[in-house]
């Protein structure tokens, strides 16, 4: 995954913030299928790419209902899963995010997203001063190879992603 | 189907401030409510939708499950112990059904 530091995400304003994920932005649109954002650039990547991993309406719709107007800060999110699941049905997931958990200073909120899924959101779970640290482990169902998301919301509304990409072999959602 | 067979892992005993790690897992079909039985007739979703863990009154933690966890649902996640008091953990189901497990917490 990505391997900024923490450290360095402080360091960035929200005006270098903005600009710099415009510019994610348009090269996720040519060179990454699963946050292309557009009609068309969905389409391109589609193309440039194969597989295409244009994700699920049901996750845009789940995704833009969690950021909001926000834009998540890459790099604090460990999300691991295996590179491969052979069986979609159980696949372990770790999600942990560095945190001191204070009362002032902690994660309130992690959701869990599937790109591909026919239920994008797999989970959500909820931190508090209690949990200590802000790690959750369980198995989860993967209908097929996809990009897997997970979105956190700290105590002062600050939004956090991580993603992690699996090939799936046999499908685990029970659809069609 | 209902919940049944909780079970829950977690450090025979422990000191205050001490982080411990909780491991729940209950046996329960979690049908997604995506699946056609033989006669094509969708099967009606059954799943634990709710998790929670609280020490005393107080939440530690809570998720909510959708489809796409796996049936027999697992989930690990942890406590700073604040002193003496009691675990319990609550799992609720599409059916109505609730299942509670209560546990003393051995502080040294």
């Amino acid at each position: 995954m990505t391997s900024r530091s923490p450290a360095a995400d402080r360091l960035i304003d929200r005006r270098t913030l903005l600009a710099s994920t415009g510019a994610l932005a348009l090269a996720a649109a040519t060179s990454r299928p699963a946050f292309a954002d557009t009609q068309a650039g969905r389409a391109e990547a589609a193309a440039a790419d194969a597989p295409p991993l244009v994700p699920t309406p049901q996750f845009e719709q789940a995704f833009a209902k969690v950021v909001g107007n926000g834009t998540p800060i890459e790099g604090r999110v460990v999300l691991e899963l295996p590179e491969d699941a052979e069986n979609g049905n159980i696949v372990p997931y770790k999600i942990s995010i560095e945190s001191p958990m204070t009362a002032d200073d902690h994660i309130a909120e992690v959701h869990l997203l599937s790109t591909q899924n026919p239920q994008a959101s797999v989970a959500v779970f909820q931190f508090t001063p209690l949990s200590g640290k802000a790690a959750v482990s369980g198995r989860m169902r993967l209908a097929k190879t996809q990009e897997v998301v997970a979105v956190a919301l700290t105590s002062s509304n600050t939004l956090l992603i991580g993603r992690h990409k699996i090939t799936v072999g046999i499908g685990g959602c029970g659809a069609e | 189907m209902a919940a049944s067979k909780p079970r829950l892992k977690f450090p025979e005993q422990a000191s205050a401030g001490e982080i411990i790690e909780i491991k729940a897992l209950i046996t329960h079909v979690m049908e997604t409510g995506n699946r056609k039985d033989a006669d094509g007739n969708r099967i009606p979703r059954d799943i634990i939708h709710t998790f929670t863990a609280h020490y005393d009154d107080q939440l530690i933690f809570k998720a909510e499950f959708g489809p796409g966890i796996s049936a027999n649902p697992f989930i690990s996640f942890f406590l700073k112990v604040p002193g003496p008091g009691e675990l319990w953990v609550s799992w609720k189901d599409d059916a109505g059904g609730e299942t509670i497990e209560r546990y003393p917490l051995n502080v040294v």
